[in-house]
């Protein structure tokens, strides 16, 4: 089977013609450098198959970050019968060269200038015949967000597969990118006999735009705004999609599930209802929050915006160790952890991709947000509410702040802060939409798992051994919180509050619903027994504890495959632990040396 | 003569010099930082952020330290 390779620099469009030659969805982003992993596909190309490999995009053949490291490497060891360069027409006076230095490697090449549909309207005219013949190369000019110009791209390339096979070895690439010398002169050569550039960009959309939201004093309160009503769009408009998805499953167990599966023995009906159909639906319930999530944040990435949010808050990021796009994916941790993890991906240093993956659990997630909006209304009168909750939204700023400034050196980075501000762009509905699937289809695949071993576990621990009730005392889970007492008593958790913290780390949704199986009671009578079990200072110890450790096994299941570390995932759930024991600690001491 | 960090919001100079090391020499190569460049500052972010700088239809953002490194002849 021949392979094509794809190449050409970071934000060129690469990924959106990749997901437009072959229907499947790579990520496309508006973010420099987006694509980490490889992705392949099958292509149908002048009647053969070949496979299209989508290499991650780089600057320069002989650049020291990862991504052109991962490029050289991969054309050093696999043999291509065609790389396909796809670079930006509107910047191409200066991308340009990556073709110049790809083509002296002696590949058969083809050359698509992409983004014809911007650079038409920023009045830049590019003579694709003239460069073609000056490079020796096959140039188009093509949109791949349109289409434009793509079936005759394919075609070309198939001509030029069959027309020029390849004779040039892995090996002899490996020597070749050794050097260069020649580049510079011959792209102001080329770009001075055939393209046509005004001296002023005529679209001056971008720059309008860019003078209100980077303005000096309104660039962060409109960017703080902005997000304030990303949050509530997606919570507002994911509740009752949320509430339906769980009313569907509650139908889908007392009219199928439950008359289906009482024959079974009672163990056995336990296991597969209350283990695991309740940890599935516990994941199935946020799958429409995810889902929204998603299509937003990708379409706030492929706008651009993100850039300039990095831009606005880099000067008080870099004082915590940290840089601004980190920022932007701690605010994401407050809809939900386990995507602001996977989209830490952008950052190309470990160390700075670390630090961030480190202060992101500590976010006040929407499932933590549940459980205290519950025990505030148990425990606090409606005046005092509104104040709880902000002064857990402060400790978990404070708690990022902490975890960042005390590691920070730990893990340094010395990757210079220079990225690309991409004029702003809207999305095709398409584009959002493969991307989101994407995104959901990676999620459920890995928490399912994580979540049905966790639930079976949880189920077990308070069902043996049999001859006690369930989730008693006599049962493992409350033998393990007896054993916990005398760590979990300076906090003031007493052993039915530490069984709902045990259940609390396979997801905070399900730490309500353990507190009604413990008491046997659910609703306003919970609500009562628990007001006479536990006082407010016991009640925002727990709150504090829950906000601060490990927020669920999708956290830490998404820690472990994007760090590839399990000593990184440990230490973040030891930490958090640590520090969510202490200030629960200091909290709950304190009060009650103040005699509260 | 002076460096890239000393300009004012809308002034412009042209790329004399890059002092940095190879791997950031060849980031900002490949962004189009190349000696006889016209490079114009757009904005600065506020509490001492980033700068917003432009090469030709090329926007950029870069800290302080490495916009030190970047001399220009005033235009």
């Amino acid at each position: 089977m021949k392979r094509i390779a794809l190449l050409g620099m970071p934000n060129t469009g690469k990924s959106t013609l990749f997901n437009r030659l072959s229907g499947a969805s790579a990520r496309v982003g508006n973010w420099p450098g987006i694509t980490v992993d490889l992705m392949s596909a099958k292509i149908l190309i002048g009647g053969h198959i070949a496979e299209l490999v989508d290499l991650p995009g780089l600057y320069d053949l002989h650049g020291f970050s990862d991504d052109e490291q991962v490029v050289r490497h991969f054309l050093s060891s696999n043999p291509v019968d065609l790389a396909i360069i796809v670079l930006n027409s509107s910047q191409i006076d200066r991308q340009l060269s990556l073709a110049l230095q790809l083509k002296n490697l002696g590949l058969p090449a083809i050359l698509l200038l992409n983004m014809q549909d911007e650079a038409k309207r920023a009045g830049i005219s590019i003579d694709a015949e003239a460069m073609s013949r000056q490079l020796g190369l096959p140039v188009m000019l093509i949109s791949a967000k349109y289409g434009d110009g793509c079936p005759q791209a394919l075609q070309v390339a198939a001509r030029q597969m069959e027309e020029k096979p390849n004779r040039v070895s892995s090996q002899t690439i490996a020597s070749l990118l050794e050097a260069d010398v020649q580049i510079e002169q011959d792209m102001l050569d080329i770009v001075k006999k055939t393209v046509q550039m005004p001296t002023q960009l005529a679209d001056k959309t971008t720059d309008n735009i860019d003078k209100v939201l980077l303005h000096p004093w309104f660039g962060l309160p409109i960017f703080f705004a902005a997000m304030f009503l990303l949050f509530q769009f997606i919570f507002t408009a994911g509740k009752p999609l949320q509430d339906g998805m769980a009313w569907l499953l509650a139908l889908l167990r007392s009219s199928v599930l439950d008359p289906l599966l009482s024959a079974l023995p009672s163990w056995l009906n336990g296991l597969l209802l209350d283990g695991i159909f309740n940890g599935i639906s516990t994941v199935a319930a946020f799958v429409p929050i995810i889902v929204l999530f998603f299509l937003v944040m990708s379409m706030v990435e492929d706008s651009g915006y993100l850039s300039r949010a990095a831009f606005l808050m880099d000067a008080f990021m870099a004082k915590i160790g940290l840089d601004g796009r980190g920022f932007v994916m701690m605010l994401m941790g407050f809809g939900c952890n386990v995507p602001a993890l996977m989209g830490t991906r952008v950052m190309r240093s470990r160390p700075m991709r670390l630090l961030t993956m480190l202060v992101i659990p500590l976010s006040l997630c929407s499932a933590r947000l549940q459980v205290f909006l519950f025990l505030i209304a148990t425990l606090f009168t409606a005046k005092q509410a509104p104040y709880i909750m902000f002064a857990l939204y402060m400790a978990s700023f404070a708690t990022i702040f902490l975890t960042a400034v005390l590691f920070k050196n730990q893990y340094k980075s010395s990757e210079p802060f220079i990225l690309e501000l991409p004029p702003y762009r809207f999305p095709t509905p398409r584009q959002i939409w493969l991307r989101g699937w994407q995104e959901v289809k990676y999620f459920l695949n890995r928490a399912t798992k994580f979540i049905v071993i966790g639930v079976v576990l949880v189920w077990a621990l308070t069902h043996f051994p049999t001859d006690v009730p369930p989730a008693s005392s006599g049962t493992l889970a409350g033998q393990i919180g007896t054993l916990f007492a005398p760590i979990l008593n300076p906090i003031g958790i007493d052993s039915q509050l530490a069984i709902a913290l045990i259940f609390g780390f396979v997801a905070k949704e399900i730490v309500i619903g353990s507190l009604a199986v413990i008491y046997g009671l659910q609703g306003d009578a919970l609500s009562q027994q628990i007001a006479i079990n536990i006082d407010w200072v016991q009640g925002m110890s727990f709150m504090l504890f829950t906000l601060i450790y490990t927020p669920c096994l999708s956290t830490i299941a998404t820690l472990k495959s994007e760090s590839k570390s399990s000593r990184f995932m440990w230490l973040s759930i030891v930490w958090s632990l640590g520090l969510a024991w202490l200030v629960s600690f200091i909290f709950y001491q304190g009060a009650r040396a103040l005699g509260m | 003569m002076t460096i890239l960090s000393n300009l004012n919001p809308g002034e412009h100079g042209v790329i004399q010099a890059i002092h940095a090391e190879q791997a950031l020499h060849q980031r900002l190569n490949a962004m189009g930082f190349r000696i006889g460049k016209k490079i114009e500052l757009i904005r600065r972010a506020s509490f001492n952020g980033p700068l917003h700088v432009r090469i030709g239809a090329t926007d950029i953002i870069l800290r302080g330290v490495e916009a030190q490194r970047i001399q220009l002849n005033a235009a």
